[in-house]
């Protein structure tokens, strides 16, 4: 009877050893690999990229995260400004009551519940395990339904022929485009053009970071000072957030 | 009461070949239009970033939300038994795919890569109310092509009732889906109602109605049928309800508005100083496509009147246009509030009103749409027995003992 | 006139399967730009593999790159900007075609093939090196 219980004990003890190891081993890989993705790895939900942007650091007339942008992605304009793409610009606001003065840049909010890709017939319209939004313009038909579901009006459509492109941003007529968080850039390790070159500028009004990652340097600024969303009602949980709003 | 007798119009006329080849020049001008729309980019529309649909999509809403309407007339006498509908069930099934044929033209000709039409119908995002629209469309072509079948063919003749209500019980489904495009939209202050989509059915009545008046009207006095006035006065007093109807919802959704103090803003816009949409609300919607037909269809020197009832459908219409226009571009022409309590001001015309002048290849090829369902209407009637040879009181009225 | 009606028919129908003839003789086989450099021979697959499942390979990947996030750099992998890095060359005057001329590497196949591709709608036709972008056109204000 007594080497009955040792043995199921034991077995116990062995199976749980086991289960232990095979559940602390993954954490303990995926950390290592949470620093640099291989090329042929795919994005993981693992790591929530996010950004965090501190209104109060945001001079009024600087365009540096504009311009960084449309660099970046050869965001030529055609002279047109209400049809010429825009990812990101600078918003002025004036508060009616109290008559406060806010600078910020707002580009796509890349929502954890994102109302474009809801609403998008063909699922052009998507979201990358790592919380980025994108449009997959190989199978965009160019409806603008998510145009108008966007809270944030973050998408522009392509009005014109567009020639030479980069390789960052394959962007042709009749298709669909937002902000990507310079995937391009994000998936080699880099941050995006914007955040550059506010940081280079010595502004420093824009993080770029891993959500999911408690160390990491926005996680740690948003546990101290918090980050509001834009239009907070809508429940969306953004992965951009503003300080000073 | 007599078997009501179907036959072909004969279409030997020059007029007739006049309609269809005017009907055909239409056409063809909206496709040259789509193609120099296409070709060149949407830079040369009206539409941008801030006015992203335009004028092709409030005549296809027009046309999807009328098409919807006018399959009513089948489906009172195939789904309520009422008798004196049912001579008229054909031609309303054969307007209602009409219509909905060229609302859709429009839209798929409007799309940014209308070459990807294969991508749509293929690739499906089932939360995406449009995916499911897109089936609901394809779907009321099947369902009410199987009604006409079932109402021509007399071995299917029993049949007729359950495909009747199948495409009763469709186009509500696919017109809650055409006012759910908007419903759903949370991002703007004008739409985010569950309202949109019951008030898209009852908009649907009375534009379905009037079209339907007008078509039927139409083709008996050209091919000088008899169309007695039992079956007018009735179809008159059925456009006075559906009028009153989509007044009452126009009422129930701005006086909600107006209770929400965050859609203030919109509603001061549409009703107040919106410029050209506060004058299309007032002066359109209301007054033209509800009050003056109301007063119209109910004072008793008009009764008889065959054009005063002409004239009350094409106002009805022009009303029904005014309210797309107002809802789908005064509703992007409001700027989104994004901060509220804040003025806002930015690069991309955030905060303020934004522009928004139609231009002509976009009207162009809204009204093809309109020539695109005529013209389907107009050569139908030719190929097959749509219209009853008599529509005189004595053929139709169950009661009429004269 | 039966017999009469089959013949006509039969020396009309001979007529029109002339016109072909006379179409192909006039289509020229294109001459498709040999890469120049190291080993002259496509890294990915071989050549007649390529031919045939090239458009399989890309959109494959692109569904890759897109939606997952593998990026087709690394070696063995179907990257469309690699095929292009390669394939697409100035020619012996020092210009480089555009996917709008009849010389490019995937347009003249394609052409002949009258395969349409819209790849070039939205993806550069030749290596960022040979594209020059002024800076005036850039950012938009």
């Amino acid at each position: 009877m007594s080497d009955q219980i040792n043995d199921s004990r034991r077995n116990f003890l062995s199976k749980a050893a086991v289960a232990g190891s095979i559940t602390i081993a993954p954490g303990v890989f995926l950390h290592q690999t949470a620093q640099a993705k291989p090329d042929e790895q795919a994005v993981s939900n693992s790591t929530r990229w996010g950004m965090l942007i501190d209104t109060d650091k945001c001079a009024k007339g600087c365009t540096g995260c504009v311009d960084a942008c449309n660099n970046e992605h050869a965001l030529t304009g055609f002279d047109r400004p209400e049809s010429d793409a825009q990812y990101i610009r600078k918003v002025s606001l004036v508060e009616k009551q109290t008559g406060h003065e806010i600078s910020l840049p707002l580009m796509c909010q890349h929502c954890e519940k994102p109302p474009c890709v809801d609403v998008c017939p063909t699922g052009a319209s998507m979201k990358r395990e790592d919380g980025i939004v994108l449009v997959d313009k190989h199978i965009c038909i160019g409806c603008r339904y998510c145009m108008m579901a966007c809270p944030y009006k973050a998408r522009s459509f392509v009005h014109e022929k567009i020639e030479d492109q980069t390789l960052s941003a394959p962007r042709g007529k009749g298709t669909v485009e937002s902000c990507t968080m310079c995937t391009h850039r994000v998936d080699k390790d880099g941050i995006p053009a914007c955040v550059e070159a506010c940081t280079e500028d010595d502004h420093n009004a824009m993080t770029f970071g891993d959500l999911n990652d408690p160390d990491s340097a926005i996680s740690q600024e948003l546990k101290k000072h918090g980050g509001k969303q834009i239009r907070a009602d809508l429940q969306l949980n953004t992965g951009v957030r503003y300080r000073g709003l | 009461m007599k078997k009501i007798e179907y036959t072909k119009i004969k279409g030997h006329s020059v007029p007739y070949f006049g309609l269809l080849g005017g009907l055909g020049f239409m056409i063809l001008l909206g496709l040259l239009a789509t193609w120099y729309m296409e070709h060149n980019g949407h830079y040369v529309t009206g539409m941008t970033n801030q006015i992203v649909w335009g004028m092709p999509h409030v005549f296809a809403i027009f046309l999807i939300v009328a098409a919807s309407g006018a399959l009513n007339v089948a489906s009172i006498a195939s789904v309520f038994g009422k008798k004196i509908y049912d001579p008229l069930s054909r031609l309303s099934a054969l307007l209602s795919i009409a219509l909905l044929a060229g609302g859709l033209v429009v839209l798929l000709l409007d799309l940014g890569r209308p070459d990807r039409l294969i991508v749509a119908i293929t690739k499906y995002n089932f939360k995406s109310i449009f995916a499911w629209n897109i089936i609901l469309y394809t779907g009321f072509f099947a369902i009410v092509g199987a009604y006409i079948w079932m109402m021509m063919d007399h071995n299917m003749y029993k049949f007729k009732k359950k495909v009747g209500l199948l495409a009763f019980v469709w186009r509500l489904i696919l017109t809650t889906g055409t006012g759910s495009i908007f419903g759903f939209l949370v991002a703007r202050s004008a739409y985010d109602a569950a309202l949109m989509a019951p008030m898209f059915i009852v908009m649907s009545f009375g534009f379905g109605l009037a079209i339907f008046i007008l078509v039927l009207m139409a083709a008996y006095n050209w091919t000088d049928r008899e169309l007695g006035d039992a079956v007018v006065a009735r179809l008159r007093s059925l456009l006075g309800v559906f009028v009153a109807a989509s007044l009452y919802f126009t009422i129930v959704y701005h006086i909600t508005n107006l209770y929400i103090t965050e859609h203030h803003g919109v509603e001061k816009f549409i009703l107040m100083d919106g410029g050209i949409y506060t004058n299309l609300f007032w002066f359109g919607q209301v007054l033209i496509g509800g009050l003056i037909p109301l007063a119209l269809i109910y004072a008793p020197f008009v009764r008889t009147c065959r054009k005063t009832l002409g004239l009350i459908s094409t106002m009805i219409i022009i009303g029904g246009m005014c309210q797309v226009y107002v809802i789908v571009i005064g509703g992007q022409a409001y700027p989104m509030e994004i901060f509220p309590g804040y003025e806002v001001s930015s690069s991309f015309f955030d905060g303020m009103v934004n522009k928004y002048s139609p231009s002509l290849p976009e009207i162009i090829l809204g009204i093809s749409g309109m020539a695109v369902s005529l013209l389907l209407v107009t050569f139908a009637i030719k190929a097959l027995a749509f219209l009853p040879s008599s529509l005189a009181d004595s053929a139709v009225d169950p009661h009429a003992a004269k | 006139m039966t017999k009469r009606f089959l013949q006509l028919s039969l020396i009309l129908t001979g007529l029109i399967m002339l016109f072909p003839l006379q179409g192909m003789a006039e289509t020229p086989f294109p001459t498709i730009h040999e890469p120049e450099g190291a080993g002259v021979k496509c890294v990915v697959e071989d050549e007649d593999v390529m031919r045939r499942n090239h458009m399989d390979y890309i959109q494959h990947q692109r569904d890759k790159t897109m939606r997952e996030g593998i990026r087709a750099e690394s070696d063995g992998s179907y990257s469309l900007s690699k095929c292009i890095d390669c394939h697409v060359e100035a020619n012996d005057q020092g210009v480089v075609p555009t996917h709008n001329d009849k010389e490019h590497f995937c347009v003249a196949c394609h052409e002949y093939a009258a395969v349409q591709i819209d790849c070039f709608q939205c993806h550069a036709d030749r290596p960022q090196k040979f594209i020059k972008r002024a800076a005036k056109d850039m950012g938009g204000e």
